[in-house]
Parts: structure tokens; C-alpha cells; sequence
């Protein structure tokens, strides 16, 4: 059993999205989402600081210090691209303009609820961004996380421990062991890495599974 | 005949006293009048108040302001961003106050001070301790926290190019809380690249109309 790594992970919460979508990346690895937007799709991203249509980095000697994603790196905009001030922008997210949010999280619980802006005992300044507004606003979350931390604790809680950036606002979760989605019956598992089974993942996560019936294998590619 | 541009920092600055409110632009280092919020250092006010999404980065900007001890408190929503050596110094031994507001909410609190309104009703934050203290509302059966204006006595932003009545256009993503804090402040003065001839700016392609901007200065 090996479990996906952060490429693949990004990888899979990808070929979700579908064609036409907006869709916002949260920074750190859903970022890496973009780098794997299936081909002949055309899907939007949206960037909180007043960005439709952007796109990967740029290539060596096209660098715009003017032009910058989330998460401060250097980006692009495609053809059909637009800028807008921070008013319009979050406008898009809390007004229900932005149909998929992928953000990182700490916590998922099993009501759907998000905590993703801080830990216990990190004693530097407090930031929360724009995930607040994404929890609250966007059309559907989906959140992109380890399934367990390094110390092998759960994350997905049946109530999350730490301080929650949303309410009931997660629908599906990507772990580097499966897929699941938040539903009113619990969290349903869609699909698992290869070599696991629904036992073997239910002792790494807290609230009950129920496993769908047509669930299966993620098949993600080898990805360097 | 009206002439917004002045001539060098000290000018510009004209009036801010001690307790202040600064609305300073730019998302990270990008849209940030780097130049003109340093020039604050020197004019020796302090127990300012600074509104900016981050709280800068190295030790340039509204980094060398914070460092510089002028500001009591800082009011944004991400102040760890590229290189915070600044704020985590600071906040380390609690020598400034941080009011942390989601980013959106931000955004609209100036855009409410600079409407004319007084206050709005938001769902983010409301199921969060962000909301503690402050009053929430069912609304059509979701939670909602009311959040205040938030006006500055100066907003100091950068843009690309300006005029010399204070029409403003910006470059790519530059452009981020400019606006609506130029909306915001009650003198809101601009730091631009360019000053160019009345009439030469595409009135379709205005982001800031002149109304909105006391004071131009250009980059040194």
C-alpha cells in the first residue's frame, strides 16, 4: 500500500472539476491543482487578490512583479483574463459566484465542518486570509489534506478540535488514502488507494465510514 | 485649477497626527507604496493605527513603519506573509496589538466607510471566534455577523498611472485593496509611477475616479 503523494493528491481533486467551472485554489498544495487541470477543459481559476483566468508560473525572462497568485509567487493571466480590485473579488467568493473552493485544512469534521487557520499552540501572529469568506461563500468546498498528521493524529474528527474557519461547508475530501464526501448519512467513502481496506482506513479516522457501493480504486498516475 | 500633485513625501503627509488610521494598500509586496509609507517614519507621529492585508514583508514598507515602532496597533487578515521577521518580532513580545479580520470582510468594511454605510451583515466569520463579541443575525435561516465601516484618516495606495485631478489606473494585480481604500480614506494620497497629461488616461479604463484621491505624488 503506498499512499498517494502530494502530486497525485493534487492531481486527483483535478479531474473533479469540470469544464467552465471558476474554481479558487487554496495556497500550499491545492496550488499544485493546476498544474494538473485536465486538458480540454477550460476551468477558471480565480485568485483572491482580483484574478479570473490565471494561469502557472512564467516561463524565464516573462516575470511580472505586478502579477502574483495567493500565495505570493510569481503568475501569469490567460487570454480572457481579467483584473479587479479586492471588493469585486471577494464579492465573487462570499456571493456564491465561485462554484469550487479546494483549500488545505487541519480539520474536517464529520458534519462537514472546517478548521484550517490555526493550531494549537502556534504562538506567531494568527492569519486567516481569505478562508473564512471561501468557507462561507463559495458554491462547493472540497478540502485537500493528509489524511492523518505527522504524529499519526486523526483529522478527520467527528468534531474538530481546533478553531473552525467554516460551518457544515466541506462536501469531499481529498487524503493521500482516499475520497470522501460529507453527507447527511455520514462520510461516505468513494474511493481508496490500492491495497487498503475500509477497515484499515476506518482505524486512521474517527467518525463512522459507510463505504458506497460503487466505490473504488484511485488510479492516479505516477507523477515526478 | 486643480492640482493634486504634490511635490515630494513631506507634502504629501501633511496633517497626520498621533492616533492616526493609515489604510495601506498592497496583497504581499505587490501594490504597496513602499516609498511614501516609509516616508511616514520621519515624520515622527506615532500610536498610528494600520489597516493592511499583510503586514509587509522584509523590512521595507509597512514592515519598516511597524518596525519603527509607529504603530500601536495593526488591524489585517494575513500578517505572516513573505518574510514576516517584522511582525513575528513584534508579536513575540506582544508589542503590537493585532486585530485579525477575515479578508473579505476587510475589504467591505472600507468599502462600507467609503459608502456611506454603516455596517453589514456577513456569513463569514460568523460560526468562528472571529465573531466573538460582535452581534449575529439568522438571516433566511443563515448566521451572519455584523461587522462596522472601517475609514482611515489617510489612506496611502499606489497606482500606475495618475492625473493631475487624481484619476487613477493600476497595473495587473497592483490594483488589489487600492481602490476601495482610496474610497475609504479621508485623505487618501497616491503613490504613482507615472504622472501623465489631463485627458490622457482612457475614461472607460479609470479604476479610481479623481474624486476619490486628495493627493499625488510620484515615485522617487
Amino acid at each position: 500500500m503506498t499512499p498517494l503523494t502530494r502530486k497525485q493528491m493534487a492531481w486527483r481533486a483535478a479531474q473533479d472539476l469540470r469544464d467552465g467551472q471558476y474554481v479558487n485554489l487554496g495556497i500550499g498544495m491545492p496550488t499544485l491543482v493546476s498544474d494538473y487541470l485536465p486538458p480540454g477543459r477550460e476551468i477558471v481559476l480565480h485568485s483572491e487578490n482580483g484574478i479570473l483566468g490565471m494561469g502557472g508560473a512564467p516561463k524565464q525572462g516573462e516575470e511580472d512583479r505586478d502579477l502574483i497568485n495567493a500565495g505570493k509567487g510569481l503568475a501569469t493571466l490567460l487570454p480572457g483574463g481579467s483584473f479587479f480590485h479586492h471588493n469585486d473579488s471577494f464579492l465573487m467568493i462570499r456571493g456564491g459566484h465561485i462554484d469550487v473552493s479546494i483549500m488545505g485544512a487541519y480539520e474536517v469534521s464529520a458534519t462537514g465542518d472546517l478548521a484550517n487557520w490555526a493550531t494549537d499552540g502556534d504562538t506567531r501572529a494568527p492569519g486567516v486570509g481569505g478562508a473564512m469568506d471561501l468557507a462561507a461563500g463559495a458554491k462547493e468546498v472540497r478540502v485537500l489534506m493528509e489524511h492523518n498528521g505527522k504524529d499519526g493524529s486523526q483529522r478527520i474528527r467527528q468534531a474538530c478540535t481546533l478553531p473552525l474557519t467554516g460551518k457544515g461547508c466541506v462536501t469531499r475530501i481529498y487524503t493521500n488514502l482516499a475520497v470522501l464526501d460529507v453527507t447527511r448519512d455520514g462520510i461516505v467513502v468513494r474511493e481508496m488507494i490500492e491495497g487498503l481496506d475500509l477497515d484499515a482506513l476506518q482505524k486512521v479516522t474517527e467518525p463512522k465510514l459507510v463505504l458506497a457501493n460503487d466505490w473504488k480504486r484511485i488510479g492516479a498516475p505516477v507523477l515526478s | 485649477m486643480i492640482n493634486k500633485v504634490v511635490d515630494g513625501f513631506a507634502a504629501a503627509l501633511a496633517g497626520m497626527k498621533d492616533g492616526d488610521t493609515l489604510l495601506c494598500g498592497g496583497f504581499g509586496a505587490v501594490g504597496e507604496a513602499f516609498a511614501l509609507v516609509e516616508a511616514v517614519i520621519e515624520l515622527g507621529v506615532r500610536d498610528l493605527t494600520v489597516v493592511c492585508n499583510n503586514a509587509g514583508s522584509g523590512v521595507v514598507g509597512v514592515a519598516a513603519l511597524i518596525k519603527a515602532g509607529k504603530a500601536r496597533k495593526l488591524i489585517c487578515s494575513y500578517p505572516r506573509s513573505s518574510d514576516p521577521q517584522v511582525i513575528d518580532e513584534l508579536y513575540a513580545r506582544r508589542a503590537i496589538e493585532i486585530e485579525l479580520v477575515p479578508q473579505g470582510t476587510l475589504s467591505e468594511r472600507m468599502r462600507a466607510a467609503g459608502a456611506g454605510i454603516g455596517g453589514f451583515f456577513t456569513r463569514a466569520g460568523a460560526d468562528t471566534k472571529l465573531a466573538d463579541g460582535k452581534e449575529l443575525r439568522e438571516i433566511d435561516g443563515k448566521l451572519y455577523v455584523f461587522e462596522k465601516p472601517l475609514p482611515g484618516d489617510f489612506a496611502l495606495i499606489k497606482a500606475h498611472r495618475a492625473d493631475r485631478w487624481g484619476n487613477l489606473v493600476y497595473r495587473k494585480s497592483a490594483r488589489n485593496f487600492n481602490p476601495v481604500m482610496a474610497m475609504a480614506g479621508k485623505t487618501t494620497v497616491a503613490q504613482v509611477d507615472e504622472i501623465v497629461e489631463l485627458g490622457a488616461l482612457d475614461p472607460d479604463a479609470i479604476v479610481t475616479p479623481s474624486i476619490f484621491v486628495d493627493r499625488v505624488v510620484r515615485t522617487p
